[in-house]
């Protein structure tokens, strides 16, 4: 096992553990914008599809890359801009 | 220096994302973490773009547009009830990029590829793909394209299981010997199939447990490609989506008393043509003799259930919230895990409707209040109200945590007629000599409750 393999298990299962913790906390209350924000940041697969897309190695890679960078983006702008709509609407009993 | 660059921005990304889920904690704080989250993108976008393997910025600009073309209107114009069916098309989307960077990778790398990034490799594509096609049918049901009662053959389970044993029998050779590249297509194809054949039989009652489940595979998929990229960034967004699908579909299974396995192969809430309804009196009211009751009353519990979001009743029931409000009734809302179609749709409806988020009572909190209050109006809901959950150990629901309606002084029950709920059981409610059922369209029920209540027409 290379030390780079090693450090990323690390790093995944901190990660988990880190994620279950925070999650949990967050309540009930907000778990349809949870759902939507964790999707926006998952769409972090931008990243590895600009690199695709941009390192032009082969044609097929450009191409699965491209698509993958439009599929990805759709999930950043609309997942963050949904989610904050959504947030927008919560509300506390103001004084009457 | 364009290396250290990267490096910093994909740390600072990834500190962001973890505040940002951290921040979504409390109503309060919850905007600030989408802002937090954005920055942090923003950052994992810049230095995506500074990495020093990039020769041409063409398509990754058109792709960028083409994709905030497609994503933006999706979150702009989107009614709130059709949030569960964007968030399925927002996991195809997410599984489908992984799935793609995924099958290039493996053409770049044919015959180079370690016997761990092959499999972290296959992973990636295996859940891409099936999270792909699996999120297509789940966003199909929930937009009513296709039928959501559940679609079961003879020897289903045996065909899901084998298309899977084969997929992976194929990643294990193909971890074993890379080179076959002949076999990745039918890797391809056979995880597609699955994730089809895995969602047909899922019936809409189990949709908050199935999107919750697809939400965490779509963040595995990221995670695994983080392992092929050798991506950390790319691992932790991957490790924070997979958590928080996993809790959510636990959250999701518990509050049906269910397990995944049955969720998944149990083929929940078939037409059960074996249901014998014996024919019961129940005590039928129309809104003018309801309203003076809930008007009287100090304390009212309203129970908003699945059938409240069909008809759009959220608007009017906000009206008798506050029709209410004013005659001095206390109203709050007892909102039940899997009320809605996606963990925590309910609240988005009602918040939508401007009813204040502090009045929203979950199950476990609100449920010891119900023997002190003088009506529990239950609106579209029903196996969640259904007292055989706690007292029939026959009853295919014995076990699922439900809201006490039936300890409430008096009950009322807006229903459309004395159909069945997803279980496909009677309701025990219904016949209690407190229970009073008003007949028809929850909306229009509601509107003339309201209209009532705040003195006539």
């Amino acid at each position: 096992m290379t030390a780079s393999l090693e450090t990323g298990f690390y790093v995944f299962v901190l990660a988990t553990l880190l994620g279950l913790e925070v999650i949990r906390r967050v309540s009930p209350l907000l778990h349809t914008p949870l759902m939507s924000l964790t999707n926006a940041i998952s769409a972090i697969s931008l990243v590895g599809s600009i690199m695709l897309a941009g390192e032009q190695k082969s044609p097929l890679s450009t191409v699965l890359g491209s698509i993958a960078v439009a599929a990805s983006m759709a999930n950043v702008v609309g997942g963050f801009m949904i989610t904050d709509r959504m947030l927008k609407m919560f509300k506390k009993a103001g004084p009457k | 220096m364009s290396s250290i660059l990267i490096a910093i921005s994909y740390i600072a990304a990834s500190v962001l994302f973890i505040l940002s889920l951290k921040w979504l904690s409390a109503p309060t704080t919850a905007r600030r973490g989408v802002r937090a989250g954005e920055l942090g993108m923003l950052l994992a976008v810049v230095g995506a773009l500074l990495h020093h393997g990039i020769v041409d910025y063409k398509w990754i600009a058109v792709a960028m547009v083409v994709g905030a073309a497609i994503g933006a209107p999706l979150a702009i114009w989107m009614p709130m009830t059709a949030v569960p069916q964007r968030t399925a098309i927002s996991h195809a989307f997410g599984a489908l990029a992984a799935a793609l960077v995924g099958t290039a990778e493996y053409y770049l790398h044919t015959g180079s590829l370690s016997a761990f990034t092959m499999g972290a490799l296959a992973l990636e594509t295996l859940l891409g793909f099936l999270t792909f096609t699996g999120s297509l049918m789940a966003f199909g049901k929930l937009q009513e394209i296709l039928p959501t009662r559940p679609m079961t053959y003879l020897g289903q389970n045996v065909v899901n299981l084998a298309l899977l044993a084969a997929a992976l029998g194929i990643a294990g050779y193909l971890v074993v010997f890379p080179g076959e590249a002949w076999l990745f297509p039918i890797f391809a194809a056979l995880s597609l199939a699955f994730g089809v054949l895995l969602i047909l039989p899922i019936g809409g009652a189990d949709m908050p447990t199935v999107i919750a489940l697809l939400n965490a595979y779509a963040g595995l998929a990221a995670a695994a490609m983080g392992f092929v990229l050798d991506n950390k960034l790319l691992i932790i967004a991957g490790a924070l989506d997979g958590s928080s699908g996993l809790i959510l579909s636990i959250i999701m299974c518990r509050a049906m008393n269910r397990s995944f396995t049955n969720v998944l192969f149990g083929a929940f809430g078939q037409m059960q043509t074996a249901l014998k309804v014996v024919e019961r009196p129940v005590r039928s009211a129309t809104a003018e003799e309801a309203a003076p009751i809930l008007e009287n009353a100090t304390s009212v519990i309203i129970v908003p259930g699945y059938g409240l979001a069909v008809a759009q009743a959220q608007h009017k029931v906000r009206e008798l919230h506050d029709a209410l409000v004013k005659k001095g009734v206390t109203v709050r809302f007892a909102i039940h895990p899997v009320a809605g179609r996606m963990p925590g749709h309910m609240n988005v409806l009602l918040a939508e409707a401007e009813i204040p988020y502090d009045k929203l009572i979950e199950m476990e909190e609100i449920n010891p209040d119900f023997s002190q209050t003088d009506v529990a109006l239950v609106v579209g809901a029903n196996d969640v109200t259904n007292p055989a959950a706690r007292n029939d150990q026959g009853s295919p629901i014995y076990g699922m945590p439900i809201l006490d309606v039936d300890r409430a002084r008096a009950v009322m029950v807006i229903k459309r007629g004395m159909s069945p709920g997803f279980a496909g059981i009677d309701n025990e409610l219904y016949y209690m000599d407190k229970t009073m059922m008003l007949f028809g369209d929850a909306r229009s029920v509601v509107s003339d409750l309201a209209r009532e209540v705040s003195g006539g027409r």
